[in-house]
């Protein structure tokens, strides 16, 4: 008994300090905010916010709540993250690839570009992408149509719309293409382990994702026809396009700093998972008979991205963090549009400071999660 | 990064205000932030980042414009000397939880007085400095006069955390009008953004329109439209629970203004001592005791006026000889055909 009490004891200690000092924060919060006539409560979150949001992908306006409004700034933070984080992949491997390029060229373009990205804070290259990029772009009524349907002006991207008939056809068509091939990879799989015989999983693949839906346009009734963004004038000097999807300047110049600045460090953990690769593994394969393809996928990828998931997963967790410098160029995030405006409008600062707090932890928990799955999914597994 | 500096270091104050014992006991004869404030030898003033007129930062760091000559005006009723002011450049967002959490004293920076936030989160509102009503800038090339030109998705910058971000909303909906509002968190950046072609208005209140248009790359290309669409009274703040400290505000601004209205300025101030009107008399602290129930000696008023000079001077001397708005409009005298009018000291 009396060799269990010092075990725990200093245990027990630290948790009760823990509780201690979180109970006199929340005690001292309560006390001055009351000496001050602030009074404390979520009850702000279901009142009329009466301020619009400039983009927002659900319904809303300035009659809908806070908690809406809460909502809007969510999902565009995670839509800015979303693309930064794909486009900063794509980039991330194609440079980390790149730096190990025996051509002299790529591989000194590829060093220039990280060494220039990385190097340069990452709110001065939002204002650049935003004020220097947006100043040199034209006003709508002079920009050359890209593709004869696209604009890019300094008001914002404007492309032309899908407009579906028989939507779901279409979406059941993918559906059924991508059963289809998880059977098969399955079924080659087999194939593979029991008679050593291999199928051509990836043409098969797509020519199944492109023949279905194909199908579905041509015996389902499903039709696709484009709103194409036309030119309207609002007064002398100033055009705006209707019709149409626009998007806004600011997701354009936040998407493309975060990716340029995260693709950075994305490469060197792609680089460094490459290079983390024994050579002898290399030549072992090929000296099996493995095709240089072969070799990467089966020898030299799986073992990498043991070294890339991880350092990856914490440049994907400070994408997701560093989109709140949304505020600084007016696109609406959870920053701007909780934090900023409906903090200003309710006064509710440790109300809504702490909701975005916990918003932002939940989304870095989320992501940590994923990733931790995904890499436990491709470790290697020791026999 | 220096401005999320300064953010970070105002959320720091305001954490380390709330996580510190306070004992603040309301009995206190003396108003507990007038003793902090003669104890740390000056005043501490939140104000713009920089809207000229009210409050601009010159190259060498000093401060100047109406907002900037309220706090100076109570540096030099407490502490005796104008030039006793820490100024605090606040954004829109930050300036009511600076002043909340105790990181500054008084909010003299172009703050409109509205119920919900005299009401609401711990502020009290001493006065009105400066009248003045939401507007719209357009580029003259636009061929717009008048707001009733503006049509459906017209994009409009402004500042996030203002009363104009509602007022916007309740005009363009009013009207069925519908409007891309691009919010920004500075009005530098607004300004940018206005200036290079990303929104076909820019609308805030007309003195800051007429202020930012001055920073503009072609100030003549722009023109501010004649409708006003809402009131928008400018003043002081100062912290709930603070009645002393807020009666100094109050009156070190309401004797810059009924000075004005007694002709008595920063050159004659010492003169009127001996004045035959003993209101003026009361002005100058040579008749009545007019300070101690602030705690203050008899001779507050006159260092006001001797030192920043009356409202006149410091409108005069901001806001019409930089040309920002010469005409006085709404901020004239009650007896000259303004609305200014304040209570009597006496």
């Amino acid at each position: 008994m009396n060799f269990k009490l010092k075990d725990i004891g200093p245990q027990l200690m630290t948790v009760i300090a823990v509780v201690l000092v979180f109970g006199f924060f929340t005690y001292n919060a309560q006390v001055n905010m009351e000496s001050r006539g602030i009074d404390f409560g979520y009850g702000f979150l279901s009142q009329e916010s009466s301020f619009d949001v400039q983009f927002s992908l659900i319904e809303y306006d300035g009659s809908h709540s806070y908690f809406r409004a809460y909502l809007v700034g969510l999902l565009n933070t995670i839509l800015v993250s979303v693309i930064g984080i794909i486009f900063a992949t794509v980039l991330g491997v194609i440079v980390g690839i790149a730096r190990l390029s025996p051509n002299y060229l790529i591989n000194k373009f590829a060093a220039f570009y990280v060494e220039f990205f990385r190097n340069i804070p990452l709110l001065l290259q939002i204002f650049f992408w935003y004020f220097a990029a947006l100043r040199a772009l034209p006003l709508p009524q002079d920009a050359e149509a890209m593709f004869g349907v696209s604009f890019l002006t300094i008001k914002g991207l404007y492309v032309p719309a899908f407009i579906w008939q028989n939507f779901n056809i279409f979406f059941y068509s993918v559906v059924a293409a991508i059963i289809a091939i998880i059977v098969i990879r399955i079924h080659a799989k087999k194939l593979q382990e029991t008679q050593g015989k291999q199928t051509p999983v990836l043409l098969i693949s797509i020519g199944l994702i492109l023949i279905l839906p194909l199908l579905s346009f041509l015996i389902g009734g499903v039709r696709l026809s484009f709103e194409v963004p036309v030119l309207k004038q609002l007064a002398t000097t100033s055009f705006i396009y209707e019709g149409g999807v626009s998007l806004p300047p600011e997701l354009i110049a936040l998407a493309l700093s975060l990716s340029l600045y995260t693709a950075t460090f994305i490469a060197e953990c792609v680089r460094a998972g490459i290079q983390g690769v024994g050579k002898g593994q290399k030549e072992a394969a090929a000296s099996i008979g493995l095709t240089p393809n072969q070799v990467l996928k089966l020898v030299v990828m799986p073992q990498a991205l043991r070294i890339i998931i991880p350092p990856t997963t914490n440049q994907y967790l400070n994408l997701t963090k560093n989109s709140s410098l949304a505020a600084a160029i007016a696109y609406p995030d959870l920053v701007l549009v909780f934090a900023g405006t409906a903090l200003m409008q309710t006064g509710k600062a440790i109300e809504i400071v702490s909701i975005t707090m916990f918003t932002y932890l939940s989304l870095s928990i989320s992501i940590s999660i994923l990733m931790n799955w995904y890499n436990k999914k491709i470790a290697i597994t020791e026999k | 990064m220096f401005k999320y500096l300064k953010q970070l270091t105002s959320l720091v104050a305001m954490v380390a205000v709330l996580f510190t014992f306070t004992t603040e006991s309301m009995a206190a004869k003396k108003s507990k932030t007038l003793k902090n404030t003669q104890k740390k030898g000056f005043v501490r003033c939140g104000v713009s980042q920089g809207l000229p007129g009210f409050s601009n930062a010159d190259a060498a760091g000093n401060w100047t414009g109406v907002d900037v000559d309220v706090c100076r005006a109570v540096a030099a009723a407490v502490l005796g000397d104008a030039n006793k002011v820490k100024f605090t450049p606040l954004s829109a967002k930050e300036r009511f939880t600076a002043l909340t959490s105790g990181e500054i004293d008084i909010l003299s920076r172009n703050t409109t007085w509205t119920l919900s936030r005299d009401a609401d989160i711990g502020l009290t509102f001493v006065g009105v400095n400066f009248y003045d009503g939401q507007g719209f800038m357009v580029r003259k090339s636009s061929g717009i006069t008048s707001t009733s030109q503006f049509k459906n998705g017209i994009s409009a910058c402004t500042n996030i955390g203002t009363t104009t971000e509602l007022n916007m909303r309740d005009f363009f909906n009013s009207r069925g009008i519908s409007y891309e509002p691009v919010a920004f968190e500075k009005a530098d950046e607004v300004v940018a953004a206005y200036d290079a072609g990303r929104c076909d208005t820019y609308t805030t209140d007309k003195s800051g329109l007429a202020a930012q248009r001055t920073k503009m790359k072609n100030p003549d290309e722009h023109i501010v439209l004649p409708e006003t669409i809402s009131k928008e009274p400018l003043g002081p703040v100062v912290r709930q629970g603070d009645s002393v400290w807020e009666d100094i505000v109050r009156w070190s601004l309401n004797t810059m203004i009924e000075a004005e209205e007694y002709g008595i300025t920063s050159a004659n101030a010492d003169s009127m001592k001996t004045s035959d009107n003993p209101q003026i008399k009361r002005l100058v602290g040579a008749e009545g005791e007019m300070g101690a129930a602030f705690g203050l000696d008899n001779e507050w008023n006159l260092r006001i006026i001797k030192q920043v000079g009356n409202y006149g001077e410091s409108y005069k001397r901001n806001i019409a000889d930089t040309g920002i708005l010469p005409d006085r409009g709404p901020n004239e005298l009650w007896t000259k055909g303004g609305i200014l009018y304040v209570p009597p000291s006496r």
